[in-house]
């Protein structure tokens, strides 16, 4: 007690104000820190509420347990080696030098991915490839004596061998529907890459088939259906955030040869080690051609060129979210001005996809807005990005893997908003981030910066997954469970005619134009339009 | 610490003052990120453009939490000690190296991707300003002139007039 007399017979006002000052300085920091979080919460809760987005991720598909479904792969090439790994099969090249790459770059996740990914239970029973330096490489790493894996030399033998119960296909364009449609009529499902046909033709005859045979599952390589932020953007355009969408523009920049198809010749291949026939089926009678089997993509012979192998990309990833179907009118230009190598498909191509009756809803008086135009445009001599947008009377949405609406400065609906400044034009009012915990109404240039240097992937559960994997396992559910791809034949019929609508315009120079009722092309009539399509002039 | 030349009282105020303004600065990061519930430093640290290998480590699934609970705790701890005038020497030393890691993560070093920042910067930056501030009110504490620390300070001087 009397040391506590002293102490604070010692301990003076001036002494307890320099002692306790302190604690008013942190209550009053601490409560502004509250206030900021509170109020930027209550902005979030407005705009969440005021938008209502729902931001949900695409169903999981079903269950893959059961019998092992017994696997046939068609196409041992570059892709068909990426979907035998989203199948859960790696070549012990590709595991060595993965292995390589990952001890040299701890940044390189590929093998670690790869090990981790779920095993989908099927068996790869059989594999076709005509080029037997490919073939030979699958049956190394693919043969076992528990699991055997056969070679085919015909695609045909592989469908009709009873020892499998679905094929992949992954063969240059001209390959896809004949082999489809001989896998549905013969029963067996088929996972078959984009575009899903080489003709306009034989897009009527695989869906005819598809039709005829509703046992066999047919699913078309768009593993962008898998996008997690695609569903949100659906439900952000059903809750006309955005308004009438007059433009949507998307497109495919690359600067490498790669890019331009110009992939690696195998000093192996010759006529002895390729079944060289069998590479051409129905195309042009040539005489054996390295360069012809290697880089097909680059002839109309055998591939489509931009609009058959990367507008199909974007188209299917715009269709996917406004389900606006085939276009009434397209127009496309270009020509080869990157690479005059020999090829004939473009490597510049812009192509106007002319909706004239299709809306998305409107924030304005009756009958003023209807009507949308995609653009999709692509060269192979740049590569900067410039991202998918739909752009509405109210709102624009960057569609990607993140998804971010901005308001339109002259919106009608939000213009009281932007008027009481609560809404300022260069910031997102959304933004749907798959790897964020939360739904970020109202984000930072930070988060966008984040973003942009592409550490975010397409994301399940939080885990960093391989969409290809995830498009794959979908079809197999789809076998297994029932239900529906989502992309089957009737996505793929409207990516296919619209991607043949846009080669014939490239090549005629004529607007192109669909009848949706009698669903034809109903421009050019009486001329054969796949003829025009398939012609392979070197220009 | 043991004073050669005493500090004239300005001196003194300024010290404190450069105290409390780095408390205020800590603190107020510490409850932002405290009642944001979404926040996490893994951005930051996943896109580190130095020392990639050890900020991944702290970035990994099974680090992450901690990493965001001890980052938000040291934050809190600093700011409050330093305004309060309460262990101001070991938050110091712990300001200071929270504020090393953020200067690694993304240093400014002639040759390395700028990050988002309000100004422009070589070698030096704003974070490595504040850990050289906080190496000053290390090695000059003023929490027995102004801060919780009076309290015991005059008790143990009456405990030794007494």
């Amino acid at each position: 007690m009397a040391t506590d007399k002293k102490l604070f017979a010692a301990f003076s006002r001036r002494d307890l104000l320099k002692s306790l000052a302190g604690v008013p300085i942190l209550g009053a920091v601490w409560a502004a820190g509250i206030d900021t979080t509170k109020k930027s919460k209550l902005e979030k809760d407005f705009w969440l509420e005021k938008l209502n987005i729902k931001a949900s991720a695409p169903p999981a598909s079903g269950p893959m347990s059961g019998n092992s479904l017994r696997i046939g792969l068609i196409g041992f090439g570059i892709r068909g080696e990426q979907l035998m790994r989203a199948l859960g099969f790696a070549t012990q090249e590709w595991m060595e030098s993965m292995a390589k790459s990952a001890q040299e770059d701890p940044k390189d996740k590929r093998l670690e991915d790869f090990l981790a990914q779920e095993n989908l239970n099927v068996k790869l029973t059989a594999i076709c490839d005509i080029f037997d330096v490919r073939a030979e490489k699958a049956l190394r790493s693919f043969h076992t004596e528990a699991n055997p894996c056969k070679r085919y030399t015909s695609y045909l033998d592989l469908i009709h061998s009873g020892e499998v119960d679905a094929v992949i296909i992954a063969t240059p364009d001209h390959w896809h529907a004949p082999m489809a449609q001989a896998a549905i009529e013969a029963g067996v499902h088929a996972y078959i890459e984009k575009p899903m046909t080489h003709t306009i033709e034989e897009t009527y005859r695989l869906r005819e088939a598809v039709r005829n045979h509703p046992g066999s599952i047919l699913a078309v390589g768009h593993q962008h259906r898998q996008t997690l932020s695609f569903l949100t953007a659906q439900d952000a355009i059903a809750k006309n955030t955005l308004g009438h969408i007059s433009l949507v523009v998307t497109n495919t920049n690359r600067n490498d040869d790669n890019g331009a198809w110009q992939y690696e010749i195998h000093p192996e291949a010759s006529p002895e080690t390729i079944d060289w026939n069998a590479f051409l089926g129905a195309a042009p009678q040539v005489p054996f051609n390295a360069e012809h089997f290697f880089r097909w993509r680059k002839w109309w012979a055998y591939g489509s060129g931009l609009s058959g192998d990367l507008l199909t990309h974007d188209y299917d990833r715009v269709n996917c979210v406004l389900k606006m179907g085939i276009p009434k009118y397209v127009t496309a230009s270009g020509g080869i001005y990157t690479h005059r190598d020999g090829r004939n498909v473009p490597d510049v191509m812009q192509v106007n996809m002319d909706f004239p009756d299709f809306s998305t809803g409107s924030s304005q008086e009756d009958g003023k807005e209807k009507g949308m135009t995609l653009v999709y445009s692509a060269t192979l001599g740049n590569q900067f990005d410039r991202g998918t947008v739909l752009m509405g009377h109210d709102a624009s949405m960057e569609l990607g893997n993140i998804l971010t609406i901005y308001a339109d400065p002259r919106s009608t609906k939000y213009k009281d908003l932007i008027k009481e400044g609560r809404i300022d034009p260069q910031v997102p009012i959304y933004q749907y981030d798959p790897t964020a915990e939360g739904v970020d109404a109202v984000t930072s240039a930070t988060a966008k910066y984040f973003a942009n240097k592409g550490l975010l992937w397409t994301y399940r559960d939080g885990k960093r997954v391989d969409s290809t994997f995830l498009h794959i396992r979908e079809w197999l559910s789809c076998i297994r469970n029932g239900g529906n791809p989502s992309c089957g034949i009737d996505e793929g019929f409207e990516e296919a005619i619209t991607a043949h609508m846009a080669g014939l315009s490239y090549k005629t120079g004529r607007k192109i134009e669909w009848d949706p009722v009698a669903e034809r092309i109903i421009s050019l009539p009486g001329e054969d339009l796949d003829a025009i399509l398939l012609e392979n002039l070197v220009i | 610490m043991t004073q050669t030349s005493p500090l004239t009282s300005t001196q003194t105020g300024v010290l404190v003052l450069l105290r409390l303004l780095i408390g205020w600065h800590f603190l107020y990061e510490g409850v932002i990120k405290l009642y944001s519930p979404g926040w996490t430093a893994k951005g930051y640290l996943l896109s580190a453009t130095y020392m990639e290998s050890f900020f991944h480590w702290l970035a990994s699934e099974s680090m992450i939490s901690t990493i965001d609970t001890l980052n938000i705790a040291a934050l809190l701890f600093v700011g409050a000690a330093l305004i309060l005038g309460f262990k101001t020497q070991l938050a110091s030393l712990i300001g200071v190296g929270l504020l090393l890691l953020y200067y690694f993560a993304h240093p400014p070093f002639p040759g390395y991707p700028l990050g988002p920042a309000e100004g422009s910067y070589w070698i030096i930056n704003k974070n490595l300003i504040e850990a050289a501030a906080l190496l000053v009110v290390f090695l000059f504490p003023t929490s027995v002139s102004f801060g919780l620390e009076r309290f015991f300070a005059k008790r143990s001087l009456s405990s030794q007039t007494h």
